[in-house]
């Protein structure tokens, strides 16, 4: 599913991700660890296709559109209710029946009370469950979740744990966090980056 | 192809949308066109004639254009929003026609205020000149959303979007005020006319590697 | 590719160009035919030449803008980048020679109605602003590309431009000065080309010199990162 052979990707003169190989399987789950600034997060946006390798090879079967990635950013417009930014998506991505898998999620997340209003009235934790909404919305095969439980209360780690739970046999996974205890049980495969 | 098209609507949409919540590109941009207006009458000495004023038309909507053009990618840079743009399937390109629209479309509302004012303030505007400006319009959406992104990658961005547009806005320059001012605006016109589709072309095919990182 | 420089043809080209440059400033002063315009005639020599020399690096500098996007061939960048460093030296050359001719012609340094000096003008703006618009982004995939884009984008400029300002003159200048165009004689034919010849082989020589440079550089910190 994944593939990478001598991966590396460098900005400017630095360095960040070197000489990786990798191998992740259909259904896999791989856990990325490692300390702020050690490369998970460059790692995860190589493989969802947001950065180009500079050098190495890597390739990613699945195709851009069953990819769902949820990194640092929330990405939505704040101008836009929870709605309209799922709703922007949905066309994008071309998610079939799209109301009703929008309101299933929003629902999921515990956002649907919310789901008319803008997201600059979000707190941080509601961004992060509209980010994961998102990211799930065109039921992807490969999620990349960038530390997913960041910012999330117990209530919304609960519902991602529920989530990821019922997604698993679905999907193959690649996830960073500094929670790795969290995330073990489902995990096939660890990955610890380096100081 | 109707997915290329409806995936440009649904862009341009959602940044007519934003502009209408937020309301920061197009006031500034009205505000802006008028108040150079103003500034150009008092660049005028006694004895001007008509035609300069034609001229200084022309320095008003490039660098109001300019104006929106520095605000068309800052959300999706400061808030790395280019990235769920960038992830969706659709193609890079139509990134770039939604938004080339959009600007457009700001620029024609801000134009239809300076046209009247210019008229106001100064002299007629006639058939040739309203076809210069909008022949003119769409070769400036067409590279200033290219060079747009471009300079978002960068550090300086506000200081190098002008130094990057204002080059490439010379022969629209001069294709406008030619429409305006000659006795002859059909070959100003046609130039223009050009100047937009040999742009438009490279612009709608380069705006992939632009934004790849 | 070899960065050693007894290896590579850049002391053949350096030697070539300067030898051809010795050949074209022979010529042009004792050779060339004496023209009634004089002195001015003998700058033309050089100013045409230059300029024709600017627009073959920018149209090599857009090539190579051109294969990096589409081939992706390694380097490409790099040799692009060279190519329109050099190309912007060239165009300053182009215009202080063309200013030069300007008022030893017409007692002026600068004429709008020159259309080749006012492209110029144009291009070195935009030239210039390509290294601005290199050097506010970090060096990486992006860069590159962003580099090759505006490349292409100068090359297709330059006949736009050119188109404008012809068009620009008929309403700005409806008096234009009127110079004799180059309808050269065999003698001057053959001087001007010694010249094109010449700064084409300045051109090849810097650009093989610079270049290699570059490489060592790079190969330098490739080796210095791996040792670390």
């Amino acid at each position: 599913m994944i593939r990478a052979r001598g991966l590396g990707r460098a900005f400017g003169a630095k360095r960040v991700v070197h000489d990786l190989d990798l191998d992740v399987p259909h259904g896999g789950f791989l856990l990325v660890t490692g300390p702020n600034g050690s490369g998970k997060t460059t790692l995860l946006r190589l493989v969802a296709g947001l950065l180009v390798p500079t050098a190495g090879e890597l390739h990613v079967e699945t195709p851009r559109e069953r990819v769902g990635f949820v990194g640092h950013e929330p990405l939505v417009y704040r101008e836009l209710t929870a709605l309209e930014n799922l709703d922007l998506y949905g066309r994008l991505y071309r998610v079939p029946e799209r109301r009703e898998r929008i309101g299933m999620l929003l629902e999921r997340f515990g956002l649907w009370d919310a789901r008319n209003q803008r997201a600059d009235s979000f707190s941080r934790g509601m961004l992060q469950r509209l980010s994961l909404c998102r990211g799930l919305l065109h039921d992807p095969d490969l999620l990349v979740l960038d530390e997913p439980f960041s910012a999330l209360d117990e209530e919304g780690a609960a519902l991602l744990d529920r989530e990821l739970a019922e997604l698993r046999p679905h999907a193959t996974f690649l996830v960073a966090t500094h929670d790795p205890d969290r995330l073990m049980p489902l995990a096939t495969d660890r990955l610890a980056f380096g100081t | 192809m109707s997915r290329y098209l409806s995936d440009v609507a649904v862009l341009a949409r959602k940044d007519l949308r934003l502009e209408l919540r937020a309301r920061n590109t197009v006031p500034a941009m009205l505000l802006f066109v008028v108040a150079a207006l103003v500034v150009f009458h008092f660049a005028l000495p006694e004895g001007s004639s008509d035609l300069a004023a034609k001229g200084l038309l022309w320095v008003a909507i490039v660098f109001t254009a300019l104006l929106g053009l520095t605000r068309a990618f800052v959300a999706e840079r400061e808030q790395r929003l280019i990235d769920g743009l960038l992830l969706a399937p659709c193609d890079r390109s139509a990134i770039w026609l939604a938004k080339s629209l959009s600007v457009l479309g700001f620029l024609v509302v801000a134009e239809l205020v300076a046209l009247p004012a210019f008229a106001l303030f100064f002299s007629g505007i006639d058939g040739a000149t309203v076809a210069g400006v909008a022949l003119a319009d769409l070769g400036i959406c067409a590279v200033g959303t290219v060079l747009a992104a471009m300079a978002v990658a960068g550090r300086a961005r506000e200081l190098l979007l002008p130094l990057l547009f204002l080059p490439l806005a010379i022969p629209i320059v001069i294709g406008g005020v030619g429409a305006s001012v000659a006795a002859e605006p059909a070959r100003y016109l046609g130039f223009l006319a050009l100047y937009d589709a040999v742009f438009a072309i490279i612009s709608w095919a380069s705006f992939e590697y632009v934004v790849t990182e | 590719m070899s960065t050693s420089l007894r290896n590579n043809r850049v002391p053949l080209l350096a030697g070539l160009a300067a030898a051809l440059l010795c050949a074209a400033i022979a010529l042009t002063f004792f050779y060339a035919p004496v023209d009634e315009d004089g002195l001015n005639q003998k700058i033309f020599y050089f100013h045409v030449p230059i300029a024709l020399t600017a627009y073959a690096c920018f149209g090599w500098g857009a090539w190579k803008g051109l294969l990096h996007l589409w081939k992706g061939k390694p380097g490409a960048d790099l040799e692009s980048y060279v190519a329109i460093h050099l190309g912007v030296i060239f165009g300053a050359m182009t215009l202080i020679t063309g200013s030069i001719w300007a008022k030893v012609s017409w007692g002026h340094w600068w004429l709008w109605s020159e259309k080749q000096l006012v492209l110029f003008l144009v291009l070195f703006l935009f030239y210039s602003a390509y290294f601005m618009l290199r050097f506010s982004v970090e060096p990486g995939p992006q860069r590159a590309n962003l580099s090759s884009v505006y490349a292409i984008f100068g090359v297709v400029l330059i006949p736009v431009s050119f188109l404008a300002i012809r068009l620009a003159n008929q309403y700005i200048h409806p008096i234009a000065f009127n110079r004799n165009g180059p309808q050269m004689a065999g003698s001057q034919f053959f001087t001007f080309c010694v010249c094109l010849a010449a700064m084409l082989a300045l051109f090849a020589a810097l650009y093989n010199f610079e270049l290699a440079g570059k490489r060592l550089d790079a190969r330098l910190r490739e080796l210095r990162e791996l040792l670390t």
